[in-house]
């Protein structure tokens, strides 16, 4: 298991990320791997495009801009859907707002994973019990099915997306993290230092927060590619934002028109899968980083 | 002596028993917060939207006369807290409303789609335990070996690719292309075979469904195998095994691969709302009439009633998934009965 929340796996692994003044080798050790590489170069491209979006194409990807249903050609480089509008603007400006999303939501639901899971395991007792138990709660609720009903209740909205999806997200970020303090805590140096009079804030800055926030990361990482799969899903089935252009939303476009337009379903996979496979790849590089070269897995529980 | 050892084991073994039943017992009570949170849910989400919650609940097309029957039904007119209690009594009893779209009972609705949803998953659950186990096993034979690393990388992309994506190019390039296996729905229209016949029908409109469905599970489950089984051929125990002289498949299926499996069981667990939500999205793009389709034709018609029972069922469904895997991993592993 990669991430175990028992000690004894966690305590084994804990030098490889508190080495003084490791800044920057997070960073060699990803590129050193070819995986890692790529996640990088692709998650850099993809933001990129994110940024200057309105520079790559002059084509607005809500008009009507050509005949319907155009095979890919050099006016439309990835053809056009059932009404005329064009697919390589709506996959770019699409990058954007998928972008967004995952990024929104993983800042939220990594703000709530870190603070409850430091919370539990540095309080612990009673704090711990009730913080872990509110987890498990969050936990087993299935995140695609609630933001269906919620947005089939109060209507379409990237914010309610966000939210729900940043509230959702975090449990396995906040029990990986607890797990990850609680062994912390129980580290020789770090019982030495206590007896030598550190303070609890100074084991929590100098101690916890660099040990913890290596591997929060990784998930982080990987809860964005979840969630850019579960926009995509959700705007694949009806219930994006019929204002906003996301890849899901251009994918769903497709469903009914197989014989009359492949490009329609292609392209906006390929852009999902590779906006996931950036995250995935990225984390997963960080994560050999953390664990110090060893295999991983992906973490389990994430519904 | 054999006396002796067997009232040994005897204790042992009751001992073991009664810490399973009270592992069981305080798992079951557990759950119970859970449960009840997912119905007070349920609750405040038909009260938060926008509104009022009569037309939540019976729709937006109804007459007055519907509405205020509808009103008194679930207590709208009285107090909040009056309200709850009404609504934990009429959930409890099993009773959630009426579609107002179809007219009838969202539970029956429901529960008539069940079967189809549960023959998919399990055929895709079934197919991913069945090849993950094997690839993971040659994927661990030799790790960074060019097996492996072809491996790893086919597993990270499907892993990475949202489902209804690899399901409408598995219709592009094999139902279309090819005309091996039909693309849509669950048996041929118009068609009257029963029995046997009725059964291959449904087979060959199963297996693309289940194949794609089955592929982030596999996905997962690939990752989990190969990597248990890494740890696990550097143990102790495995070095003892290689000892006495047992074959490489010995090791591997008899000592290494049992204590691989146990994070597999979590996992798959763990995954049943992915699962879900993997195959309502399956459903709707090969047009299986199970839940997935009814999700999809009560979102389009507005359908509050039938979608908020639907979330209801997804979520319990979860709930007791988990319940299911706990307990199972209690049986087979004893230290976390204790825990």
């Amino acid at each position: 298991m990669a991430f175990s929340i028992r000690g004894s796996e966690s305590a084994e692994l804990a030098p490889a990320a508190l080495l003084p003044g490791a800044g920057w080798s997070p960073l060699r050790t990803m590129l050193k791997r070819p995986t890692g590489r790529a996640g990088l170069v692709l998650l850099t491209l993809l933001i990129v495009v994110g940024a200057v979006a309105p520079l790559l194409t002059g084509i607005d990807p809500a008009a009507v801009t050509g005949p319907s249903l155009a095979a890919p050609s050099v006016a439309h480089i990835m053809g056009t859907d059932a009404i005329g509008r064009d697919l390589f603007s709506g996959i770019i400006f699409g990058t954007r707002s998928s972008l967004l999303i995952a990024i929104s939501v993983g800042l939220v639901s990594g703000i709530c994973g870190l603070a409850i899971g430091m919370s539990a395991g540095f309080f612990g007792g009673a704090a711990d019990d009730i913080l872990m138990h509110v987890t498990e709660a969050f936990q087993v609720l299935p995140r695609f099915f609630l933001v269906a009903i919620v947005i089939a209740l109060f209507g379409p909205g990237l914010d309610r997306l966000i939210i729900i999806l940043g509230l959702t997200s975090w449990p396995v970020l906040a029990r990986v993290v607890r797990g990850e303090v609680l062994a912390t805590k129980q580290l020789d140096y770090v019982l030495a230092s206590v007896a030598l009079g550190a303070s609890r804030f100074h084991v929590f800055r100098y101690v916890l927060v660099p040990q913890v926030l290596p591997g929060a990361l990784v998930l982080v990482g990987l809860i964005m590619g979840q969630v850019l799969l579960i926009e995509a899903s959700l705007g694949f089935i009806g219930l994006g934002d019929p204002n906003t252009v996301t890849w899901g939303i251009l994918a769903g476009r497709a469903q009914g028109l197989f014989r009359a337009g492949w490009w329609l379903a292609v392209f906006p996979g390929i852009a999902i899968t590779s906006g996931v496979l950036a995250f995935n790849l990225t984390a997963d590089a960080l994560s050999s980083f953390v664990q110090g070269g060893r295999d991983t897995a992906w973490p389990s529980s994430s519904t | 002596m054999y006396g002796i050892h067997d009232l040994a084991a005897l204790r042992c073994y009751s001992a073991l028993s009664r810490l399973t039943n009270r592992f069981v017992v305080r798992r079951l009570i557990q759950a119970v917060p859970t449960v009840l949170g997912i119905v007070l849910l349920g609750f405040v989400l038909v009260h938060a939207a926008p509104g009022d919650p009569v037309l939540a609940l019976a729709g937006e097309n109804g007459d007055a006369a519907y509405y205020e029957f509808m009103r008194e039904r679930f207590g709208l007119d009285r107090s909040l807290p009056e309200q709850l209690l009404t609504y934990f009594t009429r959930v409890a009893s099993g009773d959630m409303g009426v579609s107002y779209v179809q007219g009838r009972s969202t539970v029956a609705l429901i529960a008539e789609r069940v079967p189809a949803t549960l023959l998919l998953t399990t055929s895709a659950l079934t197919i991913a335990v069945l090849v993950s186990i094997p690839l993971g096993a040659l994927a661990a034979r030799r790790p960074h070996g060019a097996r492996d690393v072809g491996i790893n990388a086919t597993v990270l992309v499907i892993y990475s690719a949202p489902s209804f994506w690899l399901a409408q190019l598995a219709i592009l390039l094999i139902a279309l292309k090819l005309g091996i296996v039909p693309v849509q729905g669950m048996t041929t229209a118009g068609s009257a075979a029963s029995g046997i016949g009725h059964i291959l029908d449904v087979a060959r409109h199963l297996a693309l469904p289940a194949i794609v469905l089955s592929l982030q599970e596999l996905a997962a489950l690939v990752r989990l195998t190969r990597s248990g089984l890494i740890d696990e051929l550097h143990r102790d125990h495995i070095r003892t095994a290689r000892a006495k002289g047992l074959s490489e498949s010995r090791v591997l299926l008899r000592h290494a691969l049992p204590r691989a499996a146990l994070p597999a069981i979590t996992v798959i667990g763990a995954r049943a709302g992915q699962l879900i939500a993997g195959t309502v999205v399956i459903e709707i793009v090969f047009g299986w009439p199970g839940i997935g389709r009814l999700m999809l034709t009560s979102i389009q018609t507005r359908d509050t009633p039938l979608l908020l029972t639907l979330f209801m069922t997804i979520a319990l469904t979860v709930v007791l998934a988990n319940l299911i895997t706990d307990l199972i991993h209690g049986i087979l592993d004893p230290r976390i009965r204790v825990g």
